[in-house]
């Protein structure tokens, strides 16, 4: 049964249309939600917790229909929003005890859970001060922490890097991939920036206008290219014209040199040619992509 | 701050995760943490210090009145002086009206404006409650609040009775038809306040606008009384006066249901009047509730 499934979900603002007949399906891990700013990442978010109501088309979220079963579907997905949202005159441990107690946990295990979670999202004595005095960071971890406090089956996560600088950044990248890893509980994540997702997801899918470019795999996006990346001792522009001599296709990038894969043989003759002419093989590896490069073709092909 | 952003996490990887298959509660007992979470905020329990002083003020203002006239009570009937209370107990709300409308003043936005103002209101709605939880929740806190604050000195003045030897039937009935009239206020005066409040994200705003309307339409309608009645010498119309402000139309369902003496120059002329003061309290106490889950299905998250 899939995480998350969608069917034909529409979603128009006078004026605007946030999500445009958008299917997808989304199953266990880390899941990314890829987008530029207003491409419907937070709007697909609010739907499914029924914050707000779809204009068309339907959901479920763990098998549970967003417009009949919200109660049901709300005790078992945990909610980090995007924006502030705390209140500042409380401490962490008060605000997430009693929201703890929200999505409906006794109050003893509320106060249980609550000091478990705040531990491992990173949050320590701090915990017990009002959070009107801390960083974005340790906001950002009370937000995180309140999302998986009544022990969710799914989390959504709306832009959890927001505001963090590149040390905070990677500790909560961290954070998100662990939810899933040790904790067991699928994250739907969502970020304006690929390299981040590339480095903690399972798959990823990407939305532009509120439509549905792309779904699957990081595995897929960033499979093997039909290029062979060289770095040799000898000057790049020697390699070039003897690798070129021995009838390969060869082009330049700075240091490296990228041949064309034709097939295993490949392998052997860059191996041969490189042993001849004494070049000094420092590295031969397949190219991969990044999703940002996919993303870029398709994004300009939309455009197009 | 010895934990701060750096902290060691591979201190949490060791903790290690432990997953929760207890007991979870249903919709209406999650209400029902919700309504005494807020019925604590409104006395400032669980809040920072600061909140606590106001709250915990206008209680002690309310009640310091009715020990003193509890006391006197019981040494006046001593004296042989006294065989019934000072102040009739239906009109202790009146009375002190202004801590109440304090009170309200500042718990109202306690209550409602600060999950407007640090958008919090998305953590409760992404949890398994509705909006109109929320809404009923808050409402009855706040209603449940103003009753203990009117409650409890009724309640100390009725025990003054007692101990100084009134007819305790007689001061029995009075008594519990205090507390109805303290009911009747507190719904009144609860959903006034959370509705104006729900309107602004800025607690000071709210303040300012809960003490404005209460105290002003009861300074204007009062003195409006005061004109008809004995300078015009029309009580009638000085009576039907009594519907435009909070506590004057409440007061007025007392005079009508219960034959006390008004707090105002004129109580109900008629008892059509006093059924369309009754009717109008629970009207106001309807249309506010209408208004309120209008207001949150449309706040935007």
């Amino acid at each position: 049964m899939p995480v998350i499934s969608t069917e034909r979900l529409t979603k128009r603002y006078p004026g605007v249309t946030a999500l445009e007949s958008l299917s997808i399906d989304v199953g266990d891990g880390v899941t990314g939600l890829v987008g530029a700013n207003g491409a419907g990442k937070s709007t697909l978010i609010k739907i499914l917790l029924g914050l707000t109501g779809a204009t068309s088309g339907g959901a479920r979220v763990l098998g549970h229909d967003i417009d009949t079963e919200g109660l049901a579907l709300r005790s078992r997905v945990g909610y980090m929003p995007e924006h502030d949202c705390l209140p500042g005159d409380v401490s962490a441990t008060e605000l997430v005890v009693h929201l703890a107690r929200m999505s409906g946990l006794p109050t003893s295990a509320a106060r249980e859970r609550a000091a478990d979670t705040l531990r491992h999202v990173g949050l320590y004595e701090e915990r017990y001060r009002p959070i009107g005095g801390y960083s974005t960071g340790m906001k950002q971890r009370v937000k995180l922490a309140q999302a998986l406090v009544h022990d969710p089956d799914v989390v959504f996560l709306d832009e959890p890097t927001n505001g963090l600088d590149p040390a905070g950044r990677d500790e909560m990248l961290a954070l998100v991939r662990r939810i899933y890893t040790d904790f067991g509980i699928s994250v739907l994540v969502t970020s304006h920036l690929l390299g981040e997702l590339e480095r903690i997801c399972d798959n990823v899918v990407i939305i532009d206008g509120g439509t549905l470019l792309r779904s699957s795999s990081v595995a897929d996006f960033t499979r093997s290219s039909a290029q062979l990346a060289l770095e040799v001792v000898a000057e790049p522009a020697t390699a070039l014209a003897a690798l070129r001599a021995a009838g390969l296709e060869v082009t330049r990038d700075g240091l490296l040199l990228l041949v064309e894969l034709a097939g295993d043989e490949t392998y052997d003759l860059v191996r041969d040619v490189v042993a001849d002419h004494g070049l000094g093989l420092v590295r031969l590896e397949p190219r991969r992509h990044h999703i940002a490069e996919v993303f870029d073709e398709e994004a300009t092909r939309v455009a197009r | 701050m010895s934990h701060a952003d750096g902290s060691p996490t591979g201190v949490i990887h060791n903790i290690g995760y432990r997953g929760y298959d207890g007991e979870r509660l249903t919709r209406r007992a999650i209400t029902l943490g919700l309504y005494t979470h807020s019925l604590r905020g409104a006395f400032g329990l669980g809040r920072a210090a600061r909140s606590k002083v106001v709250p915990i003020g206008m209680f002690v203002v309310l009640l310091l009145p009715a020990v003193v006239l509890a006391v006197v009570a019981v040494v006046g009937a001593n004296m042989g002086q006294l065989d019934a209370p000072v102040v009739p107990y239906t009109r202790y709300a009146m009375i002190m009206q202004a801590a109440l409308a304090i009170f309200v003043a500042v718990a109202a936005p306690q209550a409602v404006s600060l999950d407007l103002r640090f958008h919090s209101l998305p953590l409760y709605l992404a949890r398994p409650l509705e909006r109109v939880d929320y809404v009923r929740a808050k409402l009855a806190a706040m209603t449940t609040a103003v009753l203990i604050l009117l409650a409890v000195p009724l309640v100390v003045l009725y025990l003054g009775s007692l101990a100084a030897g009134f007819d305790a039937g007689r001061e029995s009935v009075d008594v519990a038809q205090a507390l109805l009239g303290a009911v009747l206020f507190s719904a009144v005066l609860a959903s006034l306040s959370v509705l104006i409040a729900s309107f602004t994200s800025r607690r000071g705003f709210g303040i300012a606008a809960i003490v404005t309307v209460l105290a002003l339409s009861y300074s204007i309608v009062s003195s409006l009384q005061g004109v008809v009645a004995f300078d015009a010498d029309n009580s009638a119309a000085a009576g039907w006066i009594g519907l435009f402000s909070p506590m004057t139309l409440v007061d007025g369902v007392q005079v009508w249901a219960f034959g006390v003496t008004a707090s105002t120059p004129a109580g109900p002329p008629s008892d059509l009047a006093g059924l369309v003061f009754l009717v109008v309290t629970l009207g106001v106490v309807a249309l506010t509730y209408w208004a309120l889950t209008r207001r949150y299905r449309k706040v935007k998250v």
